[in-house]
């Protein structure tokens, strides 16, 4: 059992009517990497700036390491941030803008310049300390930005989609390196992103956020392949979602039809859904089979037909668009592995779909 | 600003004719060179020549009597402390305005553009009958039991002074705010994250990133204050003349050219020197918005620089120390702009708005002497202006000039202001310098220089001359905004019509115009305001029936102190009121379409 590190309980804010974060409770364990994840205007960047000091709440409590930090000014808390456009001084030089929070915790010069060095050459650039921010490109930028805020060693660091304004290619690269720098540091993190594969990729639980609350928080297996909630289960990767009926409820799965007919067993997480009610039935694209013409399996499960409308090769992936004929025309996507055989198909074609029962979830509507 | 600068290099193309680019040139490059350069290089000559030919007379003169010497000292005291007291001063309330959000910043924000947009006339005006012996401070001092006499306020350094920081207070606050508006307000965030206290935050952070705002409002208020006349003739002694009013003397008394030419390029060398030392030390390309951190970069010179930094940390902690002892709950403390900021701001804009407000009351007087309190409202003295041909046709008079100065300022200014945003020219540096000019030399030395020239050529009385006297002082203006407003102008929008179909003049009819709409008539309201408000040039080129509103002010203002003044001066007050208010209308319909 690790130590928590910050724990908030009924923590809200609000702008005029406008609730930006409802009472929200979080607890974020010693070392951990939590991301804050959501549409733009769900209350992550609120929920962030509570947790910074920057913005006051309207209630609830902030607690860090069991003191509590709710009105606390940012300076008294001993948390690192890393701003959206990194936030760093341009009228100082790389190492001044590293020795700066040095400064303000009273570290002598000398080591100061030791731990400036230290910090540079974690970030792999020991060279550029004498110059200026806006004479380095944005990734450098970036990797100043982290080292100012790892250099004083922070319990916290709270990082504000600190990844936005970099291409794709110098994005993956700095995930890797974050998370690197996250294992040498053994700081907690907490991650502002509205970007769910970077989300998925580096954290060890996502807060996923929509309305100013918390829609679901769990490691991101939990996320992906238990959704508590249709927002959950549309947020985070693609996904099917079918109108479905439970007909029978057996503990962890249920029994369900479409427009009346059978759809095999799907499984299920949340314990109020009972016979009769109204689910969606959760597909994710890369579980759908398309069996093979003629090929009359007798295994149990759902078996739905489908005209292929539009085919996609997304590089590594080739995206089949259905629609089904059986489910009300509703669209369908299907997905597997490019290869050589996904020529053979044509639009308006007739596919015969099928699903591992394991695979298929029934979510509460 | 970073749109600009991406684009910039793929402009070149656009405009590939020579000839085009020097039609549109033309105008102003011919403007400039006859009605600024001829006249003001005239009047230098004049200095070193007589009829005998080269001669230093003149300066001799100018260097052995102490009075000029002193003159040129007591000058630059007076121009030092209004600059001085105006940044000081001014810094508290642009640092609020641009922490303020919404209509509340509009609002702060609209008190300073009135009194920045109100005649410096009406602004001195106002002083010498608040200060006068039977004026409303004496009034009030006798009636709090602080003094049994009134004292004598005006005729002294301290009017002098107080009347030139309230002329141009509001420059400083708009030149350092233009600069605040700039700073990424997220930057003190980050230094209260990284542990710092709000008083290191200040001076570390916020004040060194304010330095190249701070250092252009002192450059453009001393500049300005250099060349002032009518605040040290109207509230200022014997002992407190500047140097422009003797150039008046030389001109309108002795007729001496010669020496009003010696006084003009000595006052002509102070400036440029200043111009030069704030280049060496702060470098000229802040002025035209060059980003702080270029600044910084400059003065990497590691003694002074050390020591600047030990300052601001030392004052930075000196401020925290200060801070611990206010008393304040924690959970409704403010950010940012405190309680102190906004009484300060506040006592700022009471002093920069109340003396316009004081006269009004005075203008209905029913009797004469402007003492305060007023004694029973009566409309004679409105009554007068408006029965009197003289401030009638001199009324008129300003609305034609002004008019006419607007109208070719923007024909001359705006193809200009297109060439050096679109035209991608080389050198567009120094042809800007140039066409700034006008801003830079003091008008004084060119009212002379013009007074002199339209003397030969028989244009002294005119509305013509008038109207071409204000054009070289307005163009700046109008090129400068005009610049700004094209910059923000997405030219992508005009290709966008010509790949649907439309033709050059349709595009610039439909589409060009209707969105720069606001910006042009802002250009334009601009030359109309330097026009209607110009004294110097008026002061000499106009005169008898070509009398224009400021000169029949300053006529009668120097002969007597009288309620009819109150009057003009109440309607030109709410005359900018109106156009301040029409124009900020305008300006947010055109942001809202």
């Amino acid at each position: 059992m690790t130590a928590t590190n910050l724990q908030i309980t009924g923590l809200c804010k609000r702008y005029g009517d406008f609730v930006a974060l409802a009472p929200t409770d979080l607890d974020v364990a010693q070392g951990e990497f939590l991301t804050l994840l959501g549409p733009s205007g769900s209350g992550k960047t609120t929920l962030l700036s509570l947790i910074a000091g920057l913005a006051r709440p309207d209630d609830g409590c902030i607690r860090l390491n069991g003191a509590d930090v709710t009105y606390g000014a940012p300076y008294e808390r001993d948390m690192g941030m890393v701003f959206q456009n990194y936030a760093l001084f341009p009228h100082m030089t790389v190492a001044e803008n590293i020795a700066f929070p040095l400064q303000m915790r009273k570290v002598g010069a000398a080591s100061a310049r030791k731990r400036v060095q230290e910090a540079l050459e974690m970030v792999h650039l020991p060279h550029v300390a004498g110059r200026y921010p806006r004479e380095l490109s944005g990734g450098q930028q970036q990797r100043i930005a982290l080292a100012r805020c790892i250099v004083y060693r922070p319990s916290i660091i709270l990082m504000d989609e600190p990844l936005g304004a970099l291409d794709k290619k110098l994005r993956d690269h700095m995930q890797i390196e974050i998370k690197r720098l996250h294992r040498d540091l053994g700081a907690t993190v907490i991650y502002v992103t509205h970007d769910q594969e970077e989300a998925m990729t580096m954290s060890d639980r996502i807060c996923l956020m929509n309305a100013g609350e918390i829609a679901q928080l769990g490691a991101p297996a939990d996320l992906y392949f238990r959704p508590k909630s249709v927002f959950v289960a549309d947020f985070l990767g693609e996904s099917n979602l079918l109108d479905a009926v439970v007909t029978a409820r057996d503990g962890g799965e249920v029994r369900v039809s479409m427009h009346g007919a059978d759809m095999g067993r799907a499984m299920i997480y949340d314990p109020q859904v009972k016979a009769g009610a109204n689910v969606k039935l959760m597909l994710r694209p890369q579980n759908v089979r398309i069996d093979a013409a003629g090929h009359d399996a007798a295994q149990a499960g759902a078996r739905i037909p489908a005209t292929l409308t539009d085919i996609m090769v997304t590089g590594g992936m080739t995206k089949l668009y259905l629609k089904s004929t059986a489910a009300k025309a509703e669209p369908l996507v299907v997905a597997f592995p490019t290869n050589r055989l996904g020529a053979r198909y044509e639009i308006g074609q007739t596919l015969q779909l099928s699903w591992a029962q394991a695979d298929a979830v029934a979510i509460a509507q | 600003m970073k749109l600009s600068s991406d684009t910039a290099p793929a402009k070149p193309r656009l405009y590939p004719r020579n000839g085009k680019n020097i039609a549109m040139a033309a105008p102003i490059v011919i403007l400039l060179l006859v009605f600024l350069v001829y006249p003001v290089g005239q009047l230098l000559t004049l200095s070193i020549h007589n009829k005998t030919g080269f001669t230093l007379v003149e300066y001799k003169r100018l260097f052995a009597s102490s009075v000029y010497v002193e003159v040129l000292l007591i000058t630059l005291k007076i121009s030092l402390l209004t600059t001085f007291f105006s940044v000081l001063i001014g810094y508290p309330v642009a640092l609020l305005i641009s922490k303020l959000t919404g209509k509340r910043k509009n609002r702060v924000l609209y008190w300073v553009l009135l009194s920045f947009w109100t005649s410096f006339l009406v602004r001195t005006f106002a002083w010498m009958i608040l200060l006068e012996r039977h004026g409303v401070i004496n009034w009030a001092l006798m009636h709090l039991g602080l003094i049994d006499q009134p004292l004598n306020l005006l005729y002294s350094l301290p009017a002098v002074l107080i009347g030139m920081v309230h002329s141009l207070m509001p420059l400083a606050i708009l030149t350092m705010l233009s600069v605040m508006e700039n700073i990424d307000q997220r930057l003190p965030s980050a230094a209260s994250t990284l542990g710092a206290r709000p008083g290191t935050v200040f001076w570390r952070v916020y004040f060194p990133l304010s330095l190249p705002g701070v250092a252009s409002a002192a450059l453009m208020v001393f500049v300005t204050a250099i060349g002032f006349f009518i605040t040290p003739t109207l509230l200022g002694g014997r002992h407190d003349t500047m140097i422009t009013q003797l150039i008046i003397d030389q001109v309108m008394q002795s007729l001496n050219w010669g020496f009003a030419g010696a006084i003009s390029v000595l006052l002509l060398v102070v400036v440029l020197a200043v111009f030069v030392i704030y280049d060496r030390l702060i470098g000229l390309s802040t002025m035209a918005g060059g980003s702080a951190g270029a600044t910084a970069a400059r003065g990497n010179r590691h003694a002074s620089r050390k020591l600047g930094e030990w300052t601001l940390a030392w004052l930075g902690n000196l401020t925290d120390l200060a801070l611990r002892f206010l008393p304040g709950s924690r959970k409704h403390a403010a950010q940012g702009g405190g309680l102190p900021l906004r009484l300060v701001a506040l006592v700022v804009v009471v002093f920069l708005s109340a003396p316009a407000f004081l006269m009004i009351p005075l203008s209905f007087d029913s009797v004469p002497g402007l003492a305060w309190p007023p004694h029973g409202v009566s409309p004679q003295w409105y009554q007068q202006v408006v029965d009197s041909p003289l401030w009638m046709s001199a009324i008129v008079r300003s609305m034609v000039v002004g008019v006419g100065t607007g109208v070719l300022s923007m024909l001359i200014g705006t193809p200009a202001a297109f060439l050096l945003v679109r035209g991608g020219l080389r050198g567009n540096a120094a042809i800007l310098a140039f066409i700034l000019a006008p801003i830079i030399v003091p008008r004084m030395i060119l009212a002379v220089g013009l007074f002199y020239f339209f003397a030969k050529i028989g244009l002294v009385g005119s509305s013509l001359g008038l109207v071409l006297g204000h054009t070289v002082v307005a163009v700046p203006y109008v090129v400068i905004t005009m610049m700004a407003v094209l910059r923000n102008y997405d030219i992508r929008l005009d290709f966008a019509a010509q790949s649907m179909g439309a033709r050059p003049f349709t595009t610039l009819r439909r589409v060009t115009f209707p969105i720069l709409g606001a910006g042009l008539l802002s250009a334009f309201l601009f030359a109309f305001a330097t026009s209607f408000d110009d004294l110097t040039i008026a002061l000499f080129s106009s005169g008898g029936v070509s009398t224009t509103l400021p000169k029949q002010f300053w006529d009668t203002v120097t002969q007597e102190l009288s309620p009819v003044i109150a009057a003009v001066s109440t309607g030109l007050f709410l005359f900018i009121f109106i156009l301040i208010s029409v124009a900020d209308r305008l300006r947010r319909r055109s942001l809202a379409s």
